[in-house]
C-alpha cells in the first residue's frame, strides 16, 4: 500500500485498529490519573474533614481553583508553563499531572463527603472497643464511608475519562485526537466520530454496570 | 475499680460536670438517672476517656484515665460501652462487627475472633444471626449486638448509655433481660437509664444526676422511696 494512495482514502480495517490502540491511551492516562488522583484526593479530604486551620485556608481554594477553571486551560498553561521553572514534560505526563490534581480536586469533596457520612457515634463506638485513631479510619470510617460515596466517586472517574479527550489539544493521540487524524484524512466524520463514541461507552459501561453491581451488593 | 474524684468537665465556657466524687466497686451495679442535660452521658464519655476532663481524676483499676502515659486503646478494652445507637458496622455480617475489634486491637487470629464472636452472640441470644447483616436485624437485635460487639474485648466494666431509649417500646425488655443477665453474671456495670423498673431491681446502688452535680447516691430503696433531694423527688414524681 502506497503512503500516497491512502491519503485520501476510506476508512479501513487498519484505522479500527489504529482507534482501538487511541482506546487503550485514553484508557492508560485515564486509569493513571484516576488511580493518583483517588489517592491525592483521599488525602486531602481527610485534612479538609480534620479542618486544621492551614488546611481550610491553604488546600480549600487550592482545588477550588482546579475545580473551577476548565480543565483545558489548565492543560495548556501547564503545558507551556512548565518548561519555564525547568519541567519539561510530554503530552502524556504533562496530561497526567494535570487530570490528577483535577480528580484529586473533585474526589477530596467527595472523600470529606464520606467521612462526614459515617458520623461521629459510629466513630465513637468504634474507638470505644479500643480502636485506635488509625485503625477506625481503615476499618471502619473507610468502608462505611467509601461505600456511603462510592457511586458519587464512580461518577467523577467516568466525567475524568471523557476529559481525558481534552489532552489532545496537547498533541498526546488519544481516542479524540485518533479520530482527528482520522477525519482529516478520510472526511468521514460520522463514521469516524461514531466509532470513537461507541469505544468511549465501551470503555465506561462495563464501569458502570460492575459499580451498579457492587453497590447493589453492599445494599444487601 | 473506678475512682472518680473532684471530676470537672466544661465544653468551652459549658460546666457540664460539677465535681464529681464516685466509686463504683468490682460487681456493682450502678444506675444514673436524671434529667436530660444533666451529665449524665458527658460522665461516661469521662469514664472512657472519649472526653477530656478539665479537672480532677478518674482511675480505673489505679490507672488514671487522663494521665499522658496512660495508653489509653489498652485501657478502653476494660471497658466495654453500649451507647443509645446501637452504631452496628453496616458492612460487616454480625459476627465480624464483634469479630473485628478482638483480631485488629487484641491481635486474635481470625479462627479466634470468631469464636469469641459466635460466644458471644449466643450469649446474648443472636446465635442465629451470626452471618445475617445489620440491615435485617430488629433495633433491639442490633443493640444486643452491640452488647456482644463489647463482651468480645472481655472488658470488666460496662457503660451503659441508655441503651434502650432509641428502641421502639416493644424491643425494650429483650435488651434490658440482657443487662440483667449481665449483671447476674456478676458484670460491674454503669448503667445511665430511664428506665426506672431497670434501675430499682437491678441496681446495687442508683445515683441522681441534676446539672451535672451528683445530688444523690443510695440503694433503689433509699432513693426511690426516701429520696433526700427535693429535685430528685421531683424528678422521680415526673418520671412516674
Ligand atoms: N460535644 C459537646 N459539645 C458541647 N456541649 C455538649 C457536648 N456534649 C454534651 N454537651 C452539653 O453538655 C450537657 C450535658 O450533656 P449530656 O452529658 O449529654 O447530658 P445527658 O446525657 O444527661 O442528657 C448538655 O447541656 C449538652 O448540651
Ligand atoms: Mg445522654
Amino acid at each position: 500500500m502506497q503512503p500516497t494512495v491512502s491519503f485520501f482514502s476510506g476508512f479501513n480495517i487498519n484505522d479500527l485498529w489504529f482507534l482501538g490502540e487511541a482506546a487503550l491511551r485514553t484508557l492508560w492516562i485515564s486509569v493513571l490519573s484516576i488511580s493518583i488522583g483517588t489517592v491525592i484526593g483521599v488525602v486531602c479530604g481527610w485534612l479538609l474533614y480534620e479542618g486544621k486551620l492551614a488546611a481550610t485556608l491553604t488546600l480549600a481554594p487550592v482545588l477550588d481553583i482546579f475545580r473551577s477553571v476548565p480543565l483545558i486551560i489548565q492543560l495548556v498553561l501547564f503545558y507551556n508553563f512548565a518548561p519555564i521553572v525547568g519541567l519539561n514534560l510530554d503530552p502524556f505526563a504533562s496530561g497526567v499531572v494535570i487530570l490528577s490534581i483535577y480528580t484529586a480536586a473533585l474526589v477530596a469533596n467527595v472523600a470529606r463527603g464520606g467521612i462526614e457520612a459515617v458520623g461521629d457515634p459510629m466513630r465513637r463506638a468504634a474507638r470505644s472497643l479500643g480502636m485506635t485513631y488509625w485503625q477506625d479510619l481503615r476499618y471502619v470510617v473507610f468502608p462505611i464511608g467509601g461505600r456511603a460515596v462510592f457511586p458519587a466517586w464512580v461518577g467523577v472517574a467516568l466525567g475524568v475519562m471523557k476529559d481525558s479527550a481534552l489532552v489532545s489539544v496537547l498533541g498526546y493521540v488519544e481516542l479524540l485526537k485518533a479520530s482527528q487524524i482520522l477525519i482529516t484524512r478520510t472526511q468521514e466524520p460520522f463514521l469516524i466520530l461514531t466509532i470513537a463514541g461507541a469505544f468511549y461507552f465501551a470503555l465506561s459501561y462495563p464501569i458502570s454496570r460492575y459499580s451498579a453491581s457492587l453497590e447493589k451488593r453492599w445494599a444487601q | 475499680m473506678i475512682e472518680i474524684r473532684d471530676l470537672h468537665k466544661y465544653f468551652g465556657s459549658l460546666h457540664v460536670l460539677k465535681g464529681i466524687d464516685l466509686d463504683v466497686q468490682k460487681g456493682e451495679v450502678l444506675s444514673v438517672i436524671g434529667a436530660s442535660g444533666s451529665g449524665k452521658s458527658t460522665l461516661l464519655y469521662c469514664i472512657n476517656g472519649l472526653e477530656p476532663i478539665q479537672q480532677g481524676s478518674v482511675r480505673v483499676d489505679g490507672i488514671d484515665v487522663h494521665a499522658k502515659g496512660t495508653d489509653i486503646n489498652k485501657l478502653r478494652t476494660k471497658l466495654g460501652m453500649v451507647f443509645q445507637q446501637w452504631n452496628s458496622f453496616p458492612h460487616l455480617t454480625a459476627l465480624e462487627n464483634v469479630a473485628l475489634a478482638p483480631k485488629i486491637v487484641k491481635g486474635k487470629s481470625r479462627d479466634e475472633a470468631r469464636d469469641i464472636a459466635a460466644k458471644q452472640l449466643t450469649h446474648v441470644g443472636l446465635g442465629e444471626k451470626l452471618n445475617v447483616f445489620p440491615s435485617s436485624l430488629s433495633g433491639g437485635q442490633q443493640q444486643r449486638l452491640a452488647i456482644a460487639r463489647a463482651l468480645a474485648m472481655e472488658p470488666e466494666y460496662m457503660l451503659f448509655d441508655e441503651a434502650t431509649s432509641a428502641l421502639d417500646p416493644e424491643l425494650v425488655g429483650e435488651v434490658l433481660d440482657t443487662m440483667r443477665l449481665l449483671a447476674e453474671e456478676g458484670m460491674t456495670m454503669i448503667c445511665v437509664t430511664h428506665e426506672m423498673g431497670f434501675a430499682r431491681d437491678v441496681s446495687d446502688r442508683v445515683a441522681f444526676f441534676h446539672q451535672g452535680v451528683m445530688e444523690e447516691i443510695g440503694p433503689p430503696a433509699q432513693i426511690f422511696s426516701e429520696a433526700q433531694s427535693e429535685h430528685t423527688r421531683k424528678f422521680l414524681a415526673n418520671v412516674r
